[in-house]
């Protein structure tokens, strides 16, 4: 049932050979071929002004109220490609090992390759964009290490890579939507997926300010809809970051990929109390020169001015000599979670850390650590009010990127044919665990150089299929059941606000299912979003009505959507008995309390199929077979 | 400090067919590590217990990147901090007892679509009539191809840092967009890739900016003090210099 399409040949060669077999579509058929392309994040946006420029008729979507404004606006590392710009023996073979590596070996070899491959041609398309890269004297482009690899192959825009990224997207679409190309729709939710005969043909969306419904017919659907963090409530994703359109697709037929892989961050600050909304990331770059420590004492209430060295407990450097304070992601903020659970953890709430730079200070000066991380100290002063010059900055893990989505295929397409997925929402190219700078990478790879030669396979063969109208009944009963579903939304009229209840899943989902997971647990929690999922029903007060803007009514939907997704993440959990990645269970664990991953039954994708309202969800096994690289466990020790 | 109360006057209105007025809320339980947004939450959650609706107000990203955000606090728009956005903005930057009046952005081409929110696609309409550079996917020169100076490469980075979220209108007496249309001008025309359409580009976003109906800039200067980016006016000055190149060679 699960056909990876994954083409024969060489690994190196299959992209090429692809490319070179796939059917063309003429241009005379693109104009009369519609796309529906929701989302314009990095990969939406690059997917759909690439399109356009080929010909097609792009219709796209966003909630927000411009395309400019997507979450991946956000990211401020940096994004990776294969240039060996810096000399330092980098190569697309050397990045597809080291992401397939990074991802503990839970990832497709074939598809890692050729994003290594399209890697370096982002860069050249972002430039002749115009984005400003950061510059060496000599005016070529700068690069730096990122994420613990050997190789400078980061390319950055000061802190602000995924900013202009992003508008350097948007450029190419607003070129579009004034040539009439693509049609845009902003303030727009997408609410269901159309099928007709089997195929994605279209969707139901929501005019956010109007409350009104529309149809819209695509010969395919493209969701570029972005991650689903905010299933735990807090995270480092933008408020408005949902799963509802990835949701509507696994409801609609196509398989969710590895649900339970999420990544933690190490570096976030943290809560400060019950009113948090969201979670900020303080850039991982500030381990190469902070020291992580906790007091040796438990509940050690002085300040940490007061605590002399050998009263510090550095546990990073002592449980890891050889990387120290620069683990990767999953085990650092593992190591930092075990502490405070021990009762180490310090400040108001006892479940935070130090990230101190006294040392890096005395042997560097204050204008050195000025000059690298100035603007990184003066985010955390303005948020906390502390001034991290004088005393050490308070840190916490904190949800950041989802590894799991939908299922694709090598053509990026779903197991729903005509329904692709693109960028985060995909279970895309990061195995179990994401490395630095890649998720800028992928999502560009995708929306520029993948799905424009890809979809052209399955749109090849549909050029003699007319329009269909959204007079079609399959439309009419779409909509009429989202409409439905925010009519009882409104009638519900309990008590409970829907912040609220999303605040009870998120507490139960990073309780349960967040850096450390045990089957007890995770059992326990099935029973306890069940529960929620009742009280969320009968309970939830949406106040306004459906015809007007009503942020209440967007995030219940959005909510309802998400505790369904908690118990599918669940259940992935459960069924993956190894620790790989993000995934740590704390049954599958070597004596020391590293991860023990389990090649011989788990190397394989989880991808869950949909069996209908309460009923278990199915699960189908793609096997990985590694070709190129041998797995082995990873040891920082 | 805990426990602090503040008086706010928030601007209501249902829609932008309705008037629209003044509503006072007091809030007297708020910890300083609040941020303002997070101030907000916590009235709103208490207006829907008490069944009324909460007030809207445009936010996302909460970490002053995606521009979303879009408050007059106090007469200024982002509110009192210097280079800050209004969901940047900390409570311990106010004191006990404090009366804080919010505001939606006022200039006609941004209207009201319900309390805090406004109408800003007259931005994305000036992006779109030349506010890019034209290359396909795919026809772009190897990135190292065209040298940049560290110079000219700092200098289009901060024009183009600018998050498109409309303080700078908010902020002058004229309304106008001033300061937002020639940072993307000035990024675009200092670069090399931006030249072959550098006339044409200044031209058409210019004429975009008047058809949106945006007042005319008189250099007060109040965009570059209220922009959260801290934009420099200069670029205003730059894009004038560049409209009157492109009309002299035109
Ligand atoms: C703080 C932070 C820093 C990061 N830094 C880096 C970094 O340095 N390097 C790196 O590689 N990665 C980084 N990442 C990860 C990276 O930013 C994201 O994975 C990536 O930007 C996702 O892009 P996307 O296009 O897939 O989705 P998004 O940018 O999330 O876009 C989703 C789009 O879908 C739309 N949408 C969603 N649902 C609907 C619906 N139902 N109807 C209509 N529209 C909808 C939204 O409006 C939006 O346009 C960071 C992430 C965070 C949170
Ligand atoms: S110039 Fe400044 S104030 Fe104006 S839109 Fe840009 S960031 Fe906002
Ligand atoms: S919410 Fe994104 S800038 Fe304020």
């Amino acid at each position: 049932m699960l056909d990876s399409r994954i083409p024969p040949g060489d690994l190196s060669s299959k992209w090429s050979d692809f490319k070179s077999k796939v059917p063309l579509v003429s241009p005379a058929n693109k104009q009369n071929l519609d796309i529906i392309i929701i989302g314009t994040g990095l990969a939406g946006a690059s997917a759909a002004s690439s399109l356009a420029e080929m010909g097609y008729n792009v219709k796209a979507f966003c909630f927000q109220d411009s395309p400019r404004r997507a979450h991946s606006i956000a990211a401020q590392g940096g994004i990776n490609a294969a240039k060996n710009y810096q000399n330092d023996g980098d190569s697309v073979y050397r990045l597809f090992y080291d992401t397939i590596k990074g991802g503990d070996y839970r990832s497709r070899e074939a598809n890692v390759h050729r994003l290594a491959e399209v890697s370096t041609n982002i860069i050249d398309q972002c430039v002749a964009q115009g984005v400003p890269f950061a510059r060496e004297y000599g005016g070529t482009l700068d690069n730096r290490s990122f994420g613990g690899v050997q190789v400078s192959r980061t390319f950055y825009a000061r802190g602000q890579t995924g900013q202009q990224l992003l508008l350097g997207a948007y450029s190419a679409l607003s070129r579009q939507i004034s040539k009439g190309s693509v049609q845009m729709y902003n303030r727009h939710e997408m609410l269901d997926v159309v099928m007709i005969d089997g195929v994605a043909r279209g969707i139901i969306a929501r005019n956010l300010l109007t409350g009104q419904y529309e149809r819209h017919f695509g010969h395919a659907v493209v969701l570029a809809t972005g991650g689903y963090g905010n299933v735990f409530y807090l995270s480092t994703n933008a408020m408005g970051s949902n799963v509802t359109a990835a949701w509507k697709a696994y409801k609609k037929g196509a398989m969710f990929g590895n649900p339970c892989f999420t990544q933690i961050h190490p570096t976030c600050i943290p809560v400060s109390g019950d009113y948090q909304s969201k979670l900020t990331l303080m850039s991982e770059s500030l381990r190469n020169d902070g020291r992580i420590w906790v007091p040796i004492k438990k509940g050690d209430t002085r300040d940490p001015k007061d605590i002399p060295e050998d009263e510090r407990d550095y546990y990073l450097e002592r449980r890891y000599p050889a990387f120290g304070n620069l683990v990767p992601r999953d085990i650092a903020s593992r190591a930092a979670k075990e502490r405070c659970d021990e009762g180490y953890g310090v400040g108001s709430t006892k479940m935070a850390v130090y990230l101190d730079f006294k040392d890096a200070i005395s042997s560097l000066g204050e204008d050195t650590v000025r000059s690298r991380y100035g603007n990184l100290f003066q985010m955390y002063n303005k948020i906390t009010g502390d001034d991290p010059y004088h005393t050490p900055m308070r840190i916490y893990p904190a949800v950041h990127y989802t590894m799991g989505g939908l299922w694709v295929d090598y053509n990026l397409m779903t197991s729903v044919p005509g329904l692709y997925s693109i960028g985060e929402s995909n279970f895309s190219d990061h195995g179990a665990n994401r490395l630095g700078a890649s998720a800028l990478m992928q999502g560009l790879a995708d929306g520029y150089f993948v799905l424009p030669y890809t979809i052209g396979e399955f749109l090849s063969k549909d050029i003699r299929t007319e329009r269909i109208s959204t007079e079609d009944e399959h439309f009419v009963k779409a909509e009429k059941k989202a409409r439905k579903r925010n009519e009882t939304l409104l009638e519900i009229k309990g008590t409970k606000s829907v912040e609220s209840l999303h605040r009870e899943l998120g507490k139960i989902m990073w309780d349960n299912c967040g850096m450390s997971r045990n089957e007890k647990d995770l059992k326990n929690a099935l029973v306890q979003i069940k529960d929620l999922k009742n009280s969320f029903w009968s309970d939830v007060f949406v106040p306004g009505s459906d015809n007007e803007l009503n942020t209440e009514l967007e995030k219940a939907g959005r909510v309802a959507d998400f505790i369904e997704l908690g118990e599918l993440m669940i259940y992935d959990a459960l069924d993956r008995n190894e620790s790989c990645g993000g995934h740590f269970r704390e049954e599958y664990q070597t004596e020391e309390g590293e991860a023990f991953r389990d090649d011989e039954n788990y190397t394989y994708v989880s991808a869950w199929e949909f069996k209908g309202k309460d009923k278990e969800p199915k699960l189908h096994k793609e096997d990985l077979d590694y070709k190129e690289v041998t797995p082995t466990q990873r040891s920082y020790k | 400090m805990e426990n602090f109360s503040i008086k706010l006057k928030v601007w209501r209105q249902k829609n932008n067919k309705t008037q629209g007025k003044f509503v006072d809320y007091d809030i007297d339980d708020l910890n300083e590590h609040m941020s303002f947004l997070e101030m907000l939450d916590v009235l709103n959650e208490r207006l829907i217990s008490s069944r009324e609706e909460p007030i809207a107000f445009e936010h996302d990203c909460r970490e002053g990147i995606c521009g979303s955000c879009s408050m007059v606090i106090n007469g200024k728009p982002h509110g009192p901090l210097k280079g800050t956005t209004t969901c940047q903005l900390h409570m311990y930057h106010f004191n006990d007892g404090d009366n804080i009046t919010i505001e939606p952005w006022r200039a006609k081409s941004f209207p009201v679509i319900k309390d805090l929110v406004v109408d800003r696609t007259p931005f994305d309409r000036i992006i779109q009539s030349g506010g890019y550079i034209s290359v396909n996917t795919g026809s772009a020169p190897d990135g190292n191809a065209i040298p940049i100076s560290q110079e000219d490469a700092l200098y289009a980075f901060d024009a183009a840092a600018c998050i498109g979220c409309g303080a700078c209108v908010a902020a002058c007496k004229n309304a106008s967009a001033s300061l937002f249309v020639s940072a993307k001008i000035s990024q675009l025309a200092s670069l090399p890739q931006g030249q072959p359409e550098r006339d044409k580009r200044v031209v058409a976003m210019v004429d975009q900016m008047e058809v949106e109906g945006f007042g005319h800039c008189t250099n007060t200067g109040a965009c570059e003090a209220e922009c959260p980016k801290e934009i420099s006016q200069e670029y205003i000055r730059k894009m004038n210099w560049e409209y009157h190149r492109a009309n002299i060679k035109g």
